[in-house]
């Protein structure tokens, strides 16, 4: 007979991990997707989320800033609000130069932010990390079936929320002028939109979802190090947008589960292939092949698996229903 | 506080400048920045690695040091041969993969594949050498003093000697030659450059060449002052994309000023701060130049 108790319980931190990569695609999806802002540095965004959610909850601290004993929610917002502000901040330098230069800062940043989690032992713990973060469902930890289910479900309802916000935003007038901004400035700016003001509130919202992921990260996992936010997590999100189909919030979630697919799958092959000395080396082989994704995606399907759909005004669309005389 | 922060510094804006040159280039003339740039670095650093141990084990006296260095005659040949091998590599990533981007247009997409190259490329020298760090040599240098409590090895000094061979040899080549007038042309405005006649696209690949020869020097150089590791390019980047941009992109002697700017600024760091701070200066720098003067210390405003 199947283990079933051992895929349920599988299957639901598999699906939790990837809703977690899920809502940082959403917040990617905002940034280049929607506005065109190249984010190198989504792993900063993320890891900025993790770590100010673990030291605002966590009730003692080992060796390391926090003992604050916020409420989880709390301290999510907290988390928020700090990606957001690490997001205003870059983008207020950099937004204003050309595309490359935005692209680099935020490269730096994640650099910078992964120097601050090895080294500033005093404020992240360094390399050890921080572990015994407060998890939502601690009394249903012994129970690991229902645990997984319970953590799968608060996942699944904050990425059904964050979904239906962004796909109102999208069809908004806010959400047009961001499309506007990013095909062509300068006819927005000739109708008097700031293009630089609409991508700062973009970039900032995005860094506060990214933020909400690693904080997600943090409380349902429960542990955290430097190792977990490289630059590879941010080639993943970014993978698994591209695959996905780039502007496009659902295409950004189905990317994500495809590509937490091909990274498990990996995952548990080389384990099994490979003696543990050369672990390290086959975990080389998992980037490649999320690379191999990446660039099958770009040669056949460039606009990945769900392209943009087109979002008009609900004004223009009935009007196109019952065509006028007026022009619009 | 100790003078030998300049020596060090020195040495260290060395391995920056020559990276930060070749990022530069590619930045002027394909318009773009170039996150794969690092990576050349490392693959320069291990294919000198391999071709030393090769050269070393075909002819065992050239692996002999050469008296006052710390390296033989193969590591040299190698330094060289690797030289040619990281040009050619950067000369074929763009056949495959910028090429067929320009086509399409697109300047954003060609820094996302960029991106995701510098990832293939360095899973690729994981998966090849593994993550063991190397050594290019295992002699302990004795350092000479030359005045004012500062100590050099004998090691650093050829390194230096090296730079300024190789951005002197590349100004002139950029000032004096036709090919090199034809470089600036592409980087001033590549229609018009096409118009009068310029071969684009041997123009292309000549920066690519040189990015990726330069950038196997400074591998190595990294490589002889601390070690051979998978991550040792894709560290350096934050460095050379500040230096770059504090000298101006695609100024080649900003560059250079540029990289040794960053590498004294790293030297004080560590010797005020900590070595593990040494990457953190550099994005102080950058974000100083965006916020105080955008088009760098040589470069025009676009």
């Amino acid at each position: 007979m199947p283990d079933l108790i051992g895929i349920t319980a599988y299957g639901s931190v598999f699906f939790t991990v990837a809703l977690i990569s899920g809502i940082a695609c959403l917040g990617l999806n905002l940034q280049w997707g929607q506005t065109g802002l190249f984010n190198v540095g989504v792993a900063g965004f993320i890891a900025i989320g993790a770590y100010t959610s673990a030291l605002l909850s966590t009730a003692q601290a080992g060796g390391h800033l926090g003992g604050y004993h916020w409420p989880i929610a709390a301290a999510c917002l907290g988390a928020m609000l700090a990606a957001a502000l690490a997001a205003a901040l870059v983008g207020i330098v950099t937004l204003r130069l050309r595309s490359d230069y935005f692209a680099i800062t935020t490269f730096g940043l994640a650099v910078v932010v992964q120097l601050i989690l090895r080294n500033a032992q005093p404020l992240t713990g360094g390399a050890f990390g921080i572990s015994f973060i407060p998890r939502p469902f601690e009394t249903l930890a012994d129970r690991p079936v229902l645990f997984g289910l319970a953590n799968l479900m608060l996942v699944g309802a904050l990425v059904t929320v964050l979904y239906s916000a962004l796909e109102a935003l999208v069809r908004s007038p806010w959400g047009r002028v961001l499309r506007a901004v990013r095909e062509d400035e300068r006819a927005a700016r000739a109708l008097g939109k700031s293009a630089s003001r609409y991508r700062l509130q973009a970039f900032t919202i995005g860094g506060a979802i990214m933020g909400l992921a690693g904080a997600l990260q943090a409380h349902l996992i429960g542990f955290i190090a430097p190792d977990n936010f490289e630059a590879s997590l941010t080639f993943q999100i970014w993978t698994m947008l591209i695959v996905g189909g780039s502007g496009n919030n659902l295409g950004a979630l189905l990317g994500a589960g495809l590509v937490s697919v091909v990274w498990s799958a990996t995952g548990l092959a080389t384990g099994v292939l490979f003696p543990p000395e050369d672990q390290a080396q086959a975990a080389a082989l998992r980037i490649i092949a999320i690379g191999v994704l990446l660039a099958t995606t770009i040669v056949l399907r460039p606009r990945g698996l769900l392209g943009e759909r087109v979002t008009v005004s609900r004004h223009v669309a009935e009007s196109a229903v019952e065509p006028s005389d007026t022009p619009g | 506080m100790s003078l030998q922060f300049l020596a060090d510094g020195l040495v260290g804006g060395c391995t920056v400048a020559l990276g930060a040159v070749g990022i530069t280039l590619t930045y002027s003339i394909l318009r773009f920045a170039n996150f794969a740039h690092g990576e050349f670095i490392s693959w320069g650093c291990y294919l000198t690695w391999l071709l030393a141990g090769a050269i070393g084990a075909w002819s065992i006296a050239s692996a002999a040091a050469l008296d006052p260095l710390s390296v033989g005659w193969n590591v040299v040949l190698a330094g060289v041969l690797a030289m040619a091998l990281t040009g050619l590599l950067g000369v074929a990533l763009d056949a495959v993969l910028f090429r067929p981007l320009r086509k399409r247009g697109a300047s954003i997409a060609a820094v996302m594949a960029s991106f995701g190259a510098a990832m293939a490329l360095r899973a690729l020298i994981e998966l090849l050498f593994s993550s063991r760090p190397a050594y290019l040599s295992r002699e302990l240098q004795i350092a000479i003093p030359i005045g004012a409590g500062i100590r050099v090895t004998p090691d650093q000094i050829a390194l230096i000697a090296i730079t300024a061979v190789c951005v002197g040899a590349l100004h002139g080549l950029l000032s004096y030659t036709g090919i090199g007038r034809s470089m600036r042309a592409v980087s001033e405005n590549p229609a018009l450059a096409r118009v009068v006649g310029i071969d684009v696209a041997r123009v292309i690949r000549l920066t690519w060449f040189i990015g990726g020869a330069l950038a196997c020097a400074s591998g190595v150089m990294l490589g002889l002052v601390v070690q051979i590791r998978p991550s040792m390019g894709a560290d350096l980047l934050l460095p050379l994309f500040a230096a770059a941009i504090l000298g101006g992109v695609g100024s080649v002697p900003g560059a250079l000023i540029g990289g040794l700017i960053v590498g004294l600024a790293e030297a004080v760091t560590v010797q005020l701060v900590g070595a593990e701070w040494r990457t953190a200066v550099a994005f102080l720098v950058l974000i100083g130049v965006l916020l105080l003067r955008p088009t760098g210390l040589f470069g025009q405003a676009a």
